[in-house]
Order: C-alpha cells, then structure tokens, then sequence
C-alpha cells in the first residue's frame, strides 16, 4: 500500500517538475517507449488475412506510423509474429518453429478468426483450432479478415501492453523470467491428427462454462 | 447459344456419339451412359477398367474430337445404402375356410453395395467443344479401391488423382507418383468419405444448450 502511494506521489512529482521545464524518467520508461515503437513483424502470410495486413503496411493505412513498417523475412530478426491466416495442420509445426526461432522478447498477433479458433473452418479436419494451443498469444483480433483498423488496435494494445511490462520484481515481463520457456515443443503429424492436439502450458484446460443449463 | 454439346462446327459430343465411336473404335470397350436428370442434362459415361486408358487415348487422339484437355478430375463416395420395397406377395392363408391364397404385402430391404467413383471433366481446346464427362467406379469401398490412372493419357490429371487418392482412398494403378499431396504422409484417414469422423479433442466444449445436440436438447428430446 506504501509503495503505491510514493508511487503516485512520484508520478504528481513528474508532472509537476514537468511543468517547469524539468524532464525526469525511469530507465524501465525509456526502455519499453524504444521497444514499443519499434516492433519488427515477421513477414509471414497464410491467408487472405495477410491481404489486409499488407494494406496496414501500405501508404494508406501506414502501420510505419506505429515504428512496425520492418517486415523482416527473417525470424531471428523479427520482434513480432502476427498470424494473419487460417492455420492447417500440416503448417501449425512450421509456425511454432518460426515462434522458437525468434529472440526474446517476442510477441503474437492472432489475426482473424481462423488464428483465433479456427473459424468457417473449425469443424473441418484439417485446421487448427486457434494457435494459441501451441504458443502464447498476446493479443486475439476476431473479424473475416479483420479491417487494417483492427490490425492497428490490435498493434497498438500490444504497444500499451509492451509499455506496461516491468523489468524487476515479481510482476516482471515472461522474457525476464528465467524459468519461463522461450521455445514450446513442435507438435508431430500423428496418423489422425497432430500429436498432440494441444499444450496444457499455453492453452489449459478451461473451467467450467458459466452459462447453465435450465432445468 | 448452340447445345453445350455441340460445337460450331457441328461434331457431336454428346454422352452417346461418343458411346457410339468408343464401341466401334476400342474393341471390347464396355461404356454405358450414365443419365443425368437434371436440367443440364450431362449425361456421362461409365467406363470399364481394363479399357479406360485405350478408351481416354482414343478420345485425345481422335480426329474430330480431340479431348485434348482434361480440366477436372473429382472423387465422388457411394456409401452402402439399404433400399426397402414394399412388395406384393401371394401366399396361402389360414382362413375360417381353410386355407386360401391372398395377397399381402412384404417389405423387402436389399442393400446395394457401395464403391468410389472418379469423374473426369474433358475439354477440346482445339475444337472447342466440351464437357465430356468420364466414370470411373471402384469394385467396392474396401480393398477393391483401384482404379486405372488416366494421367498417363492426361498429365493435368496427376495432381488431382493424387488428391482423390489422399482424400477418398482411390488408389490409381499406373500413376507416376502416387502420393498424399494434401494431408501429410503419416495420416491414415480418408477425410472426404462420407463416413470420416474427424479425431475428438479433449477439450471441454462451452455448453450452453443452444447447439444442436447438446445435452438440454437431449435431455428435452427425452421428456
């Protein structure tokens, strides 16, 4: 309770000194304004929404704005995997090899319906359910195909998000701690489906539905 | 427009012209007109394996047909399926007279066996006239799934035969590279037969009743 108190009483200090032509920051304030506005994506399309997010990067809708116009085509060099598209199965092991091979600190953009669920396609058999059963997802736009717009939320909530991480202490970002994997296991073509269908670590089984059955 | 079937220049395509060359032209070719009813009418036809690919070569060859092009090639699944007849029967009656011969009615179930077919889809693009349209059907669903390859005639056929055989299981003796091309190779299944049952997901599914099926349907069907 202490701590919050000097904090906010720090914070009306800054704005105060602010006020009088005196800037003072924290090293974890400039280090997350550099990270924010300069995330590199992945250039990396499986569908008609990498359509869309070729749009945003374009003159019109100009995600360069944002400091993320870098596509990299390269995962060692990419900050962020947006997956724009519908995911099979028989690509899901590549794009969890793409996320294993990007450096920390890395995130995700689940673009559209098919990345988030699976979408028109979630009955069929040969798409994956949502990526976020393999790999942590930061951010979940729902649309077919989601709007340049959406992207741009979407980038911009992960930009607050990527602000609001800590360096120290408990409540420190996942790529800070050191027992927190950076690469999760690539799943195996099995004879009827992958195997295995899902990562407890990233995807847990979900609790009870709140919606009950009247009898 | 001029009949699909015939082109400007006047040769006719129809299932049973080319029935009619095919007979004459391939000894011992077997080629029945399968009816179509709809209002297209394209009607196709039904080859028999052991001279379908002489049959495919004689169409591409041929000098006023020339199916040159073969633009699709598709799977169809016939599963098993039991037709019941109601039949009329005599049959001798007890009756208060002593026996009797009477008419009663019988419901007889027969089941007709189920198979794959191909279908393939030919073009002319010298003469511009088209579609022909190709059977092919398997002896049965089981291990009779053979069928001949026509990619040998038709080199557009490969990769669609490739995917009749990853998704229906027909497998094409004479194709030069009979592989999966959709699902990978360690998969088992046949996803396109009408009895695929796609694997389940130990996953706990939001149940609020709405779905069809869900158990407050269920138990609604049951009161």
């Amino acid at each position: 309770m202490g701590s919050e108190v000097m904090e906010q009483e720090l914070k009306d200090l800054k704005v105060e000194l602010s006020k009088h032509g005196i800037f003072t920051t924290t090293l974890e304030e400039v280090y997350n304004w550099g990270r924010k506005n300069s995330v590199w994506p992945l250039t990396f399309g499986l569908a008609c929404c990498a359509i869309e997010m070729i749009a945003t990067s374009m003159a019109r809708y100009d995600i360069a704005r944002f400091g993320a116009e870098v596509f990299r085509p390269s995962p060692r060099q990419a900050d962020l995997m947006i997956v724009a598209g519908t995911v099979t199965k028989k690509m899901a092991p590549q794009v969890v090899r793409l996320y294993n091979q990007m450096p920390e600190p890395k995130y995700v953009i689940a673009m559209g319906a098919c990345a988030i669920s699976g979408g028109p396609f979630r009955d069929g058999y040969n798409v994956l359910k949502g990526i976020d059963r393999y790999i942590p997802v930061d951010v979940h736009i729902p649309g077919c195909p989601p709007r340049p717009e959406a992207l741009l939320h979407a980038f911009i909530t992960l930009q607050k998000k990527i602000d609001a991480q800590q360096l120290r202490g408990a409540g420190r970002a996942r790529h800070l701690k050191a027992e927190t994997p950076s690469e999760y296991p690539v799943p195996d073509f099995g004879s009827h489906d992958l195997e295995p269908t899902h990562n407890d670590e990233v995807f847990p089984p979900r609790p009870e539905s709140p919606f009950k059955v009247l009898p | 427009m001029s009949s699909p079937s015939i082109d400007p220049v006047g040769v006719d395509v129809s299932a049973e012209a080319i029935r009619a060359a095919l007979v004459k032209g391939v000894p011992g070719c077997e080629a029945t007109v399968v009816e179509n009813g709809s209002p297209s009418a394209q009607h196709s036809l039904l080859l028999d394996h052991e001279h379908a690919v002489e049959a495919a070569t004689f169409l591409r060859d041929h000098a006023e047909f020339r199916l040159d092009f073969c633009s699709n090639v598709t799977g169809v699944d016939w599963p098993d399926k039991e037709v019941t007849e109601k039949v009329k029967v005599t049959k001798v009656v007890d009756g208060p007279d002593g026996p009797k011969e009477q008419q009663v009615e019988e419901t007889r179930k027969t089941l007709i066996p189920g198979y794959l077919e191909t279908v393939y889809h030919l073009f002319s693009m010298e003469k511009k006239h088209g579609p022909v349209i190709l059977r092919l059907r398997t002896a049965n669903r089981g291990e009779g799934n053979h069928l001949p390859s026509l990619t040998p005639v038709w080199r557009s056929a490969e990769f669609q035969e490739r995917e009749a055989f990853d998704l229906f299981g027909i497998v094409f003796d004479g194709h030069p590279d009979l592989r999966r091309i959709l699902m990978w190779e360690d998969f088992t299944d046949h996803p396109m037969r009408k009895d695929y049952v796609p694997p389940e997901e130990d996953e706990p599914v939001m149940d609020d009743g709405c779905a069809p099926g869900s158990s407050a349907e269920q138990g609604a069907a049951g009161q």
